[in-house]
């Protein structure tokens, strides 16, 4: 096995990378992905990988590179957080429309105004759209297995889409604890080797990328992006699979906690899901049944598989690290969806909380849980969406 | 040995961007980018940045280019290619190809001198082994037309129209070509398809580098410049004959101006043939005609000068 190290969330994410050994890697600083490529740029420096790593003007310009590079025939690899995100936008459905396979590392981070460096999701909520991948990770172990995984899967034959994986900026890309990194070797078996699709640098055989697709053929592109992303599910269970050989860890599309005798649950992405589910400890000694449903696969959502795994719960408290101004919380509205496809008809409620960094405490959960029990026991929503730990 | 620049040897090469595309008849573009293919004497993929160039020759399910070809975006031809040229070096030093390839990238004056500038600027810092080509018509003419900041002075456009208060465009043109010279990059030069030998003979030059290069080429567009479609190359021609857009080139930080007409003709010359600068020859606009002989005469004075510096140090 490999070897348990205490590391912060940004150097699993290098050591990962390290590891996987792209063949090109463009960036560009932006807190707080930034410590990723500086130690990455260190492993180039010290010959410990192959990576030929350009250094970018701007995220747009890091984006066009990994393109570019990705088109020529070759493994890329990318990080960035928050505005960087937002700079990449354009590129980010140009990278999935053209069936590029780069993995992107996303530190998770509020977007400005007002300008904030911390953690929250909503760069990562507004790509997602863009047609990429997108899987996110509770802490450092989850983030450096789920990075190793994305390279298999957006490579994958049936797939040949782009991928992101999330982790919280700061709480995790910042914080030091323990993990268990796999041997180089084995993680190189694992990934296997890069298979070019059309590469560029095929001279011989000259294809050309990124055509003006009019009427006549513009929706066929984009249902055949549609049927890729349709057999991500499958490919990400069968990847976890194999990946659970290596290394002992098992995943899924999501995560369930004390969830298969719950008449309540929260539903809750990445770092806050482990203080939600100190707090469901806490409720259960109680004899309160209760669980939570951590997604990790957001990108495409697993909407039958969520409503299954949420089809006897009475009432859901959905909790958005993410606004969408006007509008319920991005993950509300998923499971709103899901539940919608298997006719169960739960109660819910969607908490806003934690933007720009704000820290999500176990009083936090708690409240919430108590209020989730009195919708329960009264059958009765007061609020569908509204803020917590906020000064009123 | 490669191709000698001769118009017998050249005609029996293979032309890398058909015929058959949508380009306007008489379009600078295709003109220019045949002239570089036919040039280039190693596989070149290109990269191609949004625009007419790029719209109207790969109309999906159909591609006017033989050569590997990419076009991502607007504002990043220059990125993607140097994506594609850092690909190549890390597959070259992993033993993975060993075939000699060279890249380059394309772009009107909108996609080089105003929304790919910064994008451009980062790549030839870089020192990627590209060349970059911009094909300079002076204006958004696939948009229809909008000034750009290559635009001349004066120039009527549809978002700099010549009003009756205001004559068109009121600022002069950006210099581009000096300021990627002052990037300190091998290789910078100025041409026209007019000139075709001087044109191949820069972009091998360029292609010969090993580092970056920039050439930008004067394009002209009859729908934008108002002229006949077929006077292309006269156009274009007038433009070195009146010191409009002189050639010239840099290499290693050395200019060398590579055409010295023995009678500099007035730019008049050049502005009366386009439909453009029409407003310039009613009255009251007089003065704008003498500015832009003013900017013409000081540019071409202060290369002369600048060529001359370097012949006294011999």
């Amino acid at each position: 096995m490999g070897k348990k190290l205490a590391v912060t969330g940004n150097q699993a994410i290098a050591e990962a990378m390290r590891q996987i050994n792209p063949d090109v890697c463009a960036a560009y600083p932006i807190t707080p992905s930034t410590e990723v490529m500086q130690r990455f740029a260190a492993f180039v420096a010290d010959g410990k990988v192959g990576t030929e790593l350009v250094t970018v003007e701007s995220e747009h310009s890091a984006m066009s590179a990994c393109i570019g590079a990705s088109a020529a025939g070759g493994r890329v690899m990318t990080a960035t957080s928050s505005q960087g995100l937002a700079l990449m936008w354009e590129m980010l459905h140009i990278a999935s429309g053209m069936r590029l396979p780069v993995v992107m590392t996303l530190v998770n981070r509020a977007l400005s105004a007002p300008i904030n460096i911390h953690g929250d999701h909503s760069d990562g909520m507004g790509s997602r759209d863009c047609g990429w991948i997108q899987l996110y990770s509770e802490n450092a172990q989850e983030a450096y297995d789920n990075l190793i995984q994305a390279i298999r899967i957006a490579e994958h034959e049936s797939v040949r889409l782009p991928a992101m994986v999330c982790m919280d900026g700061f709480i995790i890309s910042h914080s030091i604890e323990s993990m268990e990194f796999l041997p180089d070797e084995t993680v190189k078996e694992f990934i296997g080797e890069f298979k070019p699709t059309h590469p560029l640098l095929d001279v011989d055989n000259p294809v050309t990328y990124g055509p003006l697709v009019l009427p006549d053929y513009f929706i066929e592109f984009k249902r055949a992006q549609h049927e890729a992303m349709s057999h991500v599910k499958d490919v990400v269970l069968e990847v976890a699979k194999e990946f659970e050989k290596i290394s002992g860890r098992s995943y899924g599309l999501f995560e369930s906690y004390r969830l298969d005798d719950a008449d309540i649950a929260i539903v809750i992405l990445n770092s806050a899901a482990g203080t939600a589910k100190d707090v469901i400890d806490v409720f259960r000694d109680k004899g309160l049944k209760v669980g939570l449903l951590k997604p990790r696969l957001f990108r495409p959502f697993p909407y039958e598989e969520v409503a299954q795994a949420l089809a006897n719960v009475k009432v859901i408290g959905v909790l958005d690290r993410a606004e969408s101004l006007g509008g319920f919380g991005p993950m509300f509205m998923e499971i709103a969806s899901a539940m919608m496809t298997n006719g169960s008809n739960p109660l819910m409620v969607n908490k806003i909380y934690g933007l720009g960094g704000r820290d999500f405490m176990p009083e936090h959960a708690e409240a919430v849980i108590n209020e989730l029990k009195e919708i329960m026991d009264t059958g009765k929503v007061k609020v569908l969406k509204e803020y917590i730990g906020v000064r009123e | 040995m490669s191709t000698p620049l001769r118009l017998k040897e050249l005609s029996k090469k293979e032309d890398l961007l058909t015929g058959g595309h949508r380009l306007c008849s008489g379009c600078g573009a295709p003109i220019i980018v045949r002239q570089v293919l036919l040039a280039a004497e190693v596989p070149v993929v290109a990269a191609n940045a949004t625009g007419c160039l790029e719209v109207s020759t790969s109309i999906f399910p159909y591609t006017a280019w033989k050569i590997p070809w990419i076009h991502s975006a607007f504002e990043n031809a220059a990125a993607t290619i140097s994506g594609v040229e850092a690909m190549y070096k890390a597959l070259k030093r992993k033993g993975k190809i060993d075939r000699k390839i060279k890249f380059i990238a394309f772009g009107g004056d909108g996609g080089t001198y105003d929304i790919g500038f910064q994008s451009l600027s980062g790549a030839m810092e870089r020192g990627h082994d590209i060349v970059y080509i911009c094909y300079d018509n002076g204006a958004y003419m696939n948009t229809g037309i909008q000034r750009s900041s290559a635009t001349p002075l004066g120039a009527n456009t549809t978002t700099s129209p010549a009003g009756s208060v205001i004559p068109g465009k009121l600022q002069p043109r950006k210099n581009l070509t000096k300021i990627m010279a002052a990037h300190g990059i091998p290789y910078v030069a100025q041409t026209t398809p007019a000139h075709w030998r001087d044109l191949m003979t820069k972009v091998r030059k360029a292609l010969d580098v090993d580092g970056p290069a920039f050439i930008n080429v004067l394009a002209s567009c009859n729908r934008g410049w108002r002229t006949p479609t077929n006077t292309t190359i006269q156009d274009t021609k007038l433009a070195v004959e009146t010191c409009y857009w002189p050639l010239y080139e840099y290499e290693n930080g050395r200019l060398k101006i590579n055409y010295k007409p023995k009678e500099k003709k007035p730019i008049v010359e050049f502005l009366k043939t386009q439909g453009r600068f029409k407003h310039l020859f009613s009255p009251g606009n007089e003065h704008i005609l003498e500015k832009i002989q003013e900017l013409v005469d000081a540019e071409w004075e202060a290369l002369l000068r600048e060529e001359s510096l370097y012949s006294e140090e011999g």
